[in-house]
């Protein structure tokens, strides 16, 4: 029982930072219909930008997050502006190959600098509480209250602020949105800007909890994300938080009482079964078709 | 040889990225099947004096054998749509990379060595040119206009009486029934595999031959896939800096060229005589040749 309670916290950090990105890919999926496949590679920049401040400036946990997430936020808005901007117009699967292209190069333009795997030392001091049986790290209890808090907020952003009304508008209708006088682009931009600052944060926590960051960490973890994103129905922001704490829950438990071996295999057989069964994930509406 | 084996994959995966519209990209996930059932026939089953004349043969059952687990994949693209394919064909490659990982009779993550070279040039050349021909064959087909009419719209083609699922299944058959050649030969040309070669990279790779060369042309994919093959080469002296270069070419082509070098072309000598005749006519009455949308 204890051991079930103990994984069970495992797998709401790992939920945790699965949701986290999660978001970013579903708020760009539902303002442009887009996969970002760039997202997962913002996550690893995250973490790379929580080495070089953490651990090569010495700087302390809290600037070192707002950095990171500062960091990621400016450049996913940068990358939207140079690389998905022009193909607005273009054929829909353009730009999904272009961000195939930056993720590529986000990996290996790291890797060209960054030729070893990087250790990040704890940038906080640990405490491990004992509650019931069931042991909690401050790590892990930073992690899990710090990402929910982070949900909460965009959660309120996005139903509350003027730009997030504006978000929902333009996803709902850019073209009529862009005739009401909403600044399109802009609004785009800031999407682009939020979702990778939280994959920003995910790399963050992802780096001090698992403290071995490579380039290409961001692939495995993105595509997970993104399966989360799609678990929960895709466009869905409460169905990404969903997803992601759903797709940890499997990951730790299969690993728990599996061999760790068949992690992939499991989780990924659960998405095709889910997807059969419900095309269009479990918050998810299928678009009308037009005939 | 490694041009004619990208020209197969590219061109295999063009038929149901380019010419049905659909995204898939788990072309690799067929590759593995192939090569790794291939490799285990002339390893295992066959007797090794023999293993040279039957070596067609192998590739032959690697084809077929991606082709069926192509079937099953198939089967749940009928009720999702565009962007969640994506995700099954995803899933798909994912799982046959953790499934071989976990059979140790194949290696498991260590993968099969002492494969026989026996992959040669007039075999990359036969198996090159006759999926060039298979493909350019079905593609103007009457399956094929059906193929198109999908891309082009499925509820109106459905309309029109295409039955959509038979094709959408023929297509997926045909187009992993490649991938699993190109993946026997490939497994015999450099004598080791491993689940590692055949991860989600790799499909990455041909995606961006097939986009680079242009969607819906076969001759865009025999394009595409020798740019790529030849710049990576030529570029080894960049070592890693040429991997940067690359994907900053792939994104830079995007935006200028968003559907690829040749999109919806085609060269001349490779189109029937009566469709370019039809073309042309269309053109002549300024309707445009037929590169309207795309799905």
């Amino acid at each position: 029982m204890n051991y079930l309670l103990q994984q069970l916290l495992n797998a709401l950090q790992l939920g945790s930072i699965y949701a986290l990105i999660a978001l970013g890919y579903t708020m760009v999926y539902g303002i442009l219909t887009m996969i970002n496949f760039a997202h997962g590679d913002l996550f690893m920049i995250g973490a790379f930008l929580c080495f070089l401040a953490g651990v090569t400036l010495g700087l302390p946990f809290v600037p070192t997050l707002l950095l990171s997430m500062a960091g990621a936020a400016m450049l996913g808005a940068v990358i939207e502006r140079l690389a998905y901007k022009p193909l607005r117009n273009a054929p829909r699967v353009s730009p999904i190959i272009t961000a195939l292209g930056v993720g590529l190069f986000l990996e290996n333009f790291t890797l060209a600098l960054n030729p070893y795997p990087k250790h990040i030392a704890p940038l906080l001091p640990t405490h491990i509480w004992t509650v019931g049986g069931v042991s909690v790290s401050s790590l892990q209890a930073i992690i899990i209250v710090l990402s929910i808090f982070l949900m909460v907020l965009l959660d309120l952003y996005v139903n509350r602020t003027m730009t997030g009304m504006a978000m929902r508008a333009i996803s709902w209708d850019r073209a009529n949105a862009a005739l009401m006088g909403l600044p399109v682009d802009g609004i785009i931009s800031a999407t682009f800007a939020i979702g990778a600052g939280l994959g920003g944060a995910a790399g963050v926590m992802y780096g001090l909890a698992y403290p071995v960051i490579d380039p290409y960490m961001g692939i495995m973890v993105g595509w997970k994300a993104f399966i989360s994103a799609v678990v929960g129905g895709i466009g869905s922001i409460h169905g990404a938080m969903l997803g992601g704490f759903l797709l940890g829950a499997v990951e730790v438990l299969v690993a728990a009482y599996f061999p760790s071996t068949f992690r992939d295999f499991v989780s990924f057989s659960l998405l095709l079964v889910l997807l059969v069964g419900r095309p269009y994930g479990i918050l998810g509406k299928p678009r009308p078709q037009k005939v | 040889m490694y041009v004619g084996i990208n020209v197969i994959l590219a061109a295999s995966l063009n038929l149901v990225n380019g010419y049905m519209g659909e995204f898939s990209v788990g072309h690799a996930g067929f590759m593995a099947a192939g090569a790794y059932l291939s490799s285990m026939l002339t390893i295992f089953s066959f007797p090794p004096g023999l293993s040279e004349w039957l070596f067609p043969l192998a590739v032959f059952a690697g084809g077929a054998g991606a082709a069926l687990i192509g079937l099953l994949v198939a089967v749940p693209s009928f009720r999702t749509r565009g962007d969640y394919l994506a995700i099954v064909t995803l899933a798909f490659n994912m799982i046959v990379k953790s499934v071989l990982e976990n059979i140790d009779a194949v290696g498991g993550p260590r993968g099969v060595l002492g494969i026989q070279r026996m992959t040669t040039l007039p075999w990359i050349f036969f198996w090159t040119v006759s999926a060039i021909w298979v493909i350019r064959n079905f593609v103007y087909s009457n399956h094929g206009r059906g193929v198109l009419s999908i891309r082009e719209d499925e509820t109106a083609g459905e309309l029109m009486g295409v039955d959509t699922r038979r094709v959408k299944l023929l297509a997926f058959v045909v187009s992993a029934f490649f991938a699993g050649v190109a993946g026997g030969l490939f497994a015999h040309l450099i004598q080791f595999i491993n689940p590692r070669m055949f991860d989600i990279l790799k499909s990455t790779d041909v995606l961006i031959m097939v986009y680079l060369g242009g969607i819906g042309s076969i001759a865009g994919s025999i394009l595409g896939a020798t740019i790529y093959t030849v710049l990576l080469e030529l570029l080894r002296p960049l070592e890693i800096w040429r991997m940067v270069l690359m994907p900053l070419m792939l994104v830079l082509l995007m935006i200028f060229r968003p559907r690829g070098i040749m999109g919806l072309r085609e060269f001349r000598w490779f189109v029937p005589a009566r469709e370019w005749a039809a073309s042309v006519a269309r053109i002549r009455a300024g309707r445009g040749a037929d590169a309207s949308t795309q799905g």
